[in-house]
């Protein structure tokens, strides 16, 4: 049914017009104009789209909208910005911890939702956390590495 | 003088280098970003051989007409072949410049330097720079080759590691052709026909209306597309239609054929190189047979493509490999004059080859030139990336050795099965749909300078060792069984994980330390090097005795026995499953542009190649892949990825070498090897899965 669906997006109340049924990741990148969440596979296998629903990670891509319906919204475009970004953001460049760069968005989410519930965690908890996302371009250690320099940034208060 | 191959192709020097009026350096060449890094190493090239400022050049985005012709963006050569000629281009530019200075000073060129942009007499600024002298520079003109390039030691650029260029916006979530937003753009999905013979018998177009009621069905004989305005509205149709269509004629696979043994049924043609098999001997003689099976390139996200048709133009937005090559097949395809066709580039995930991304941007043309006016955009499910786009071939490699008396290795054979790995290049899948279709001519054979012929098969596959006497004979199967072509290092890594695992099996009939058997028939010095070094970053010295389920293994190679120089190690531990502990490279490439980008490819390779080695088999089944999900296709995780250490060799030599595909062939060894040292009993297929291990346990 198509109707008014309200949620907070990135810190913002957003209003959609649509079909309660439509997939989260399509609204996502179609309406509402956002190109963080990525489509990787449809399935909830890949982590390209992760999102984070009330905090909790999850895949956009097996998610109605409706499911959201309400709830607060977190996609990469809600970390940072190149004018103020996430120290998850600051980190990976600051480790180049990329290549391809298409996982990357589900994977700063993934990391977030980590950080915000465990402040220090160790590089076999940030692995466990990420385990799901899938990387082709081999920058595990990397991202390992970058997650590890932001929590220890936040935790000390360094600025990004 | 002689120019780099790719100035002679694109001689004209305003296509790689101009002074534009807002004080930056334009920058042009024809290789496409893809995550590699390469945008970032070879305008550090430019900026050095320039002498400008990096942070003022301004890269151009490749597009048809924009950028010079470069072909395809493969092999792992941008930086080495690209690289000079990028660097020639712009040491005469900079030549050009300084005689236009000198003759405005009234001085010799010779008196001149270039600093930052800026020309300096005597070390003193002169007031004029490049921007100054735009006007009266006509770099409209031929490259000569005259002006000389800097040798490294005056190159303060190429050395350091300067951040890359594209990962900015992929931090930031807009990067992607996948972003791109089009006003008016619709969205499409186009049904596969189940095999290239399959007829579509009926379509019921009500059923696929009952789901999106605003669908644009556009039927051409075998080629079905659901044209909708969203995204979600085109995915609805394309599922409705998927049950909506009758087909006839549709392949069904034999599912044994994905195994690398099946390849010695299929027809093929036999190549043989090197001197005439020995005759008998009383030389100890071994045989072993190692299989690789078809893979997958399993880019992280599906392709995508855009088209848009108007006015009689046709503009293609693709994330290929080559916009030129794009324009070809576009106007192959489509019967446009390729001056019709526009073709702009913009990122897309990881290809690592030849993978999907041809396709969708084809599927998209195609709709276009039937529905004008309005640009369509095709995003491939992950079902038609793993299903439909090229694979790279599976391989058996029946290795053959003759040792003297002593273990030494004296004679070796490699018959090698596969398909030619470039084998797919300058087709689409949506062809054969198509009314009138005929398959095309097979692709020319590619014949090097040698005489021989090129199909990928035979990289690496003569050890980069001395050995007295080695042949090779290559079976090549057409037609493949489903669509195969390029995958990062072709037939290298392959070759290198049968020859390698082989001549540790060779070490241990000899008695020998798998490490001083390689250095006692390696000449080379940068060979010995990278080993040498390798075997103090792991520990060779601590290995321990075979079967205790802790394996060390080591593998090396050249790469393209032409190339760069480089060995890698593995630790791992096995019960049921095979642990990666740790893993080491050691690499010399020669000169470094970007160390940290060429540790970062090094790195990416050696995961990959793990990931291959213990993880990954396409499967076939019904009309085509049946292993279309990640479930049936797992990759390394980052539970399962071990840390990695690498060191860079040697990294001044004046010349560079790529490292795109180095390291894979090494480190796919190394694993077999350090498996085969934790089991005490040799694992010839890959992968390396639990299965395989309990049956070689069996076995042994």
């Amino acid at each position: 049914m198509r109707r008014t669906i309200g949620l907070t997006l990135n810190g913002q109340p957003a209003q959609v017009e649509a079909d309660e049924r439509e997939n989260l990741l399509d609204v996502l990148r179609g309406p509402l104009g956002l190109s963080g969440p990525r489509f990787g596979c449809g399935l909830g296998q890949c982590g390209s789209c992760a999102v984070l629903v009330d905090g909790e990670e999850k895949p956009a891509c097996a998610l109605d909208l409706a499911a959201v319906e309400g709830k607060a919204v977190l996609t990469l475009e809600g970390l940072g910005s190149p004018e103020r970004p996430h120290p998850l953001q600051t980190a990976f460049l600051d480790l180049q911890a990329g290549q391809c760069g298409y996982c990357l968005a589900g994977i700063l989410v993934g990391a977030k939702a980590l950080l915000d519930r465990n402040p220090d965690p160790s590089r076999e908890q940030i692995a466990g956390a990420l385990a799901w996302h899938l990387c082709r371009c081999g920058v595990h250690n990397r991202v390992l590495d970058a997650v590890a320099l932001a929590a220890r940034r936040m935790r000390e208060g360094v600025p990004a | 003088m002689s120019l780099p191959a790719m100035l002679a192709a694109n001689p004209r020097l305003d296509r790689w280098v101009g002074f534009e009026p807002d004080g930056r350096a334009r920058i042009a060449f024809g290789r496409m970003e893809y995550g590699q890094g390469v945008g970032t190493s070879l305008a550090q090239m430019a900026a050095d051989e320039l002498d400008v400022p990096f942070a003022r050049l301004r890269v151009v985005a490749a597009a048809t007409g924009d950028i010079p012709d470069e072909g395809l963006t493969v092999g792992s050569m941008s930086t080495e072949f690209s690289g000079p000629a990028i660097r020639t281009a712009c040491a005469e530019v900079r030549a050009l410049f300084t005689a236009a200075a000198a003759a405005r000073l009234g001085c010799a060129p010779a008196e001149l330097d270039v600093r930052e942009g800026r020309f300096l007499q005597g070390g003193q600024p002169t007031g004029l720079d490049y921007w100054a002298l735009a006007g009266e520079v006509d770099l409209a003109r031929d490259a000569t080759g005259e002006a000389r390039l800097k040798p490294v030691e005056e190159m303060r650029r190429i050395g350091e590691s300067e951040p890359r260029l594209d990962l900015p916006p992929k931090v930031f979530g807009e990067a992607f052709l996948h972003d791109i937003a089009l006003p008016g753009m619709r969205h499409a999905r186009v049904l596969r026909q189940p095999g290239p013979q399959a007829r579509l018998v009926s379509l019921d177009e009500a059923a696929i209306r009952r789901a999106a009621p605003d669908v644009d069905i556009l039927v051409d004989h075998a080629f079905v597309a659901l044209i909708c305005d969203s995204e979600g509205a085109a995915i609805r149709a394309h599922a409705a239609a998927e049950a909506a269509a009758r087909w006839e004629g549709v392949r069904q696979l034999d599912a044994t054929h994905d195994e690398p043994a099946a390849l010695k049924a299929l027809p093929h043609e036999t190549f043989e190189a090197g001197p005439p098999a020995p005759q008998a001997t009383n030389r100890r003689r071994v045989t072993a047979t190692y299989g690789k099976p078809y893979l997958s390139h399993a880019s992280i996200g599906p392709s995508a493509g855009i088209a848009q048709y108007e006015d009689g133009r046709l503009t293609i937005w693709t994330h290929n490999q080559g916009v030129y090559p794009m324009r070809a097949l576009a106007a192959r395809i489509t019967g446009l004059d390729p001056s019709a066709i526009e073709v702009i580039h913009a990122q897309g995930p990881g290809c690592y080859g030849h993978n999907g991304a041809d396709d969708p941007p084809i599927d998209a043309a195609l709709i276009a030139l039937r529905r004008p006016g309005r640009p369509v955009r095709v995003q491939w499910r992950r079902e038609d990336e793993f299903g439909w786009a090229p694979v790279g071939t599976a391989m058996l490699m029946e290795l053959t050795a003759e040792l003297d008396p002593s273990g030494r290795l004296v004679d070796y054979t490699a018959e090698i099965w596969n398909t030619a790995h470039t084998g797919g290049r300058g087709g689409a899948v949506a062809e054969s749909a198509l009314a009138g279709y005929s398959p095309p001519p097979p692709a020319p054979q590619r014949i090097l300078p040698d005489g021989t012929r090129f199909s990928g098969g035979l990289l690496n596959a003569e050890p980069s060792y001395d050995i007295e006497a080695v042949r090779t004979v290559e079976h090549v199967i057409a037609p493949p069984p489903v669509r195969t072509s390029s995958l990062r290092s072709l037939g290298g890594a392959p070759n290198t994980f049968a020859s390698e695992s082989f001549i540790d099996e060779l070490a241990e009939l000899s008695g020998t330390d798998p490490l001083a058997y390689r250095l006692a028939m390696l000449s080379e010095p940068r060979g010995r090097a990278v080993l040498e070094k390798l075997a103090q970053m792991c520990g060779w010295s601590r290995r321990g005795q075979a079967g205790t389920g802790h394996g060390l293994g080591l593998g090396y190679d050249r790469h393209r026995n032409r190339g760069g120089f480089v060995a890698c190690a593995a630790e791992v531990e096995v019960e049921a499953e095979v642990r990666l502990v740790r893993m080491w490279c050691a690499a010399d490439a020669g000169l470094i542009v970007n160390p940290d980008g060429a540790r970062n490819q090094i790195e990416g390779g050696m995961i990959m190649a793990a990931s291959w080695t213990l993880k990954e088999q396409v499967k076939f089944g019904g009309p085509g892949i049946a292993s279309t999900t990640w479930d049936d296709y797992p990759i390394l995780r980052f539970d399962e990825v071990p840390p990695v250490e690498i060191e860079l060799l040697n990294t001044r030599d004046p010349r560079p070498y790529g490292v795109g595909e180095l390291s894979q062939g090494a480190a796919m060894a190394a694993i077999a090897n350090a498996v085969a040292h934790a089991l005490g009993a040799r694992v010839r297929e890959l992968p390396l899965t639990r299965e395989k291990i309990a049956a070689a346990l069996l076995a042994s």
